[in-house]
């Protein structure tokens, strides 16, 4: 499954990172995530649930989503749009030839330390 | 009072996969060892393809072939059945695709010494594994007729990615209403640079474009 790949490369760079800072808990890891990154927001927090909670460090940590709106630029004339809503064709003036401005996002944006 | 403490990350999921798959890329250089990662839906040929593939190049080039698959090994024994070169089995533990940590563990059991070209035949999928740079020198996707020409539409990603796209089964066009001139724009729209080689597999047809396209990219890669 996807998602549960995704959380074991998010573990391992939260404990990394804890470690560098010295952290024992870590209280919640925000994320941001693009509205066409592939990830399915709910998978990815049951997924965290399940692994997380194998994890001394982690245990109870919430995995919060930010989630970031996907946007596409169309080079026939210039403008931007919300992907979702129209896909590759641009709403402006039709042109295919569009590509992704924003919105494919697998990040880890925070970690945030309650003690 | 409670103290809340917040640390800054902003780091994408795969930079450190990123980092690995170059690391690897650089060694292959150094070794003269050319890896190639051959992705597809499952069933649209890969194993049939290299089995092809294989017998065209292997008194030309030293073969290994690593297959990948959630859990059965039936891949690797069929390459090593049809073709006799070295073959070897990479279970990915349930996971969907194979990251470049997991591809370089894969190098270390086969005989590098030995190989000009290691072909990766990755896990059936068309979105994890576009997503996990595996630290090949090339990509290449098999897209089937039966899969239809829209699919570069649907997986963007994955086909920006690849070098080459080789459309197989193209002996079963006339029952599908698959449009090649259309499946090649929708590539190229995706990936300019992108080379789209038509094959059947199951007949040879075609084969021995991909296989050439292999032999100068090995040839190049250990200059
Ligand atoms: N008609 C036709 N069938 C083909 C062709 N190439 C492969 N097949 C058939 O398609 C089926 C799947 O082929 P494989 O080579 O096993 O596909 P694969 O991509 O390796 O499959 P997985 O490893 O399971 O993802 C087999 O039944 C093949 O005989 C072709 O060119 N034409
Ligand atoms: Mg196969
Ligand atoms: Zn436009």
């Amino acid at each position: 499954m996807h998602e549960l790949g995704i959380v074991f490369y998010i573990i391992r760079d939260v404990k990394k990172a804890a470690q560098e800072h010295g952290v024992e808990h870590v209280s919640a890891v925000v994320m941001n995530i693009g509205e066409v990154s592939t990830i399915v927001p709910e998978y990815l927090t049951d997924c965290w649930r399940w692994a997380a909670d194998k994890e001394e460090l982690l245990r109870g940590c919430e995995l919060k989503i930010e989630p970031i709106p996907a946007v596409t630029h169309c080079d026939g004339c210039g403008k931007e749009y919300p992907t979702v809503a129209h896909g590759k064709i641009c709403p402006h003036c039709g042109s295919e030839k569009t590509w992704l401005l924003r919105g494919n996002e697998v990040e880890i944006k925070e970690l945030i330390i309650e003690n | 009072m409670e103290n809340v403490k917040i640390i800054e990350i902003k780091k994408s999921v795969f930079e450190n996969n990123d980092r690995a798959a170059d690391e690897l890329r650089g060694e292959l250089k150094t070794k003269g060892v050319f890896l190639l990662n051959l992705m597809s839906s499952p069933g649209s040929g890969k194993t049939t393809t290299l089995i092809q593939t294989i017998n065209r190049l292997k008194d030309k080039i030293r073969i290994a072939v690593m297959e990948a698959d959630i859990d059965s090994d039936v891949d690797a024994i069929k390459i090593k059945e049809a073709t006799g070169v070295e073959s070897i089995q990479l279970h990915t533990g349930g996971m969907c695709h194979l990251d470049a940590e997991m591809t370089e563990q894969g190098l270390n059991n086969v005989s590098m010494e030995q190989a000009d070209l290691v072909i990766l035949e990755n896990v059936g999928n068309l979105v994890c594994p576009a997503e996990f740079d595996t630290g090949a020198v090339k990509n290449a996707m098999i897209l089937s007729v039966p899969e239809g020409h829209d699919k570069p539409l649907k997986y963007p990603l994955m086909f920006s990615i690849c070098d080459v796209v080789v459309i197989n089964k193209i002996d079963v066009l006339p029952y599908f209403d698959f449009d090649m001139e259309k499946c090649k724009e929708y590539i190229h729209m995706r990936n300019p640079k992108a080379t789209v080689i038509p094959i059947c597999a199951k007949t040879g047809e075609g084969v021995e474009v991909f296989a050439e396209w292999l032999l100068n990219e090995v040839s190049e890669w250990k200059r």
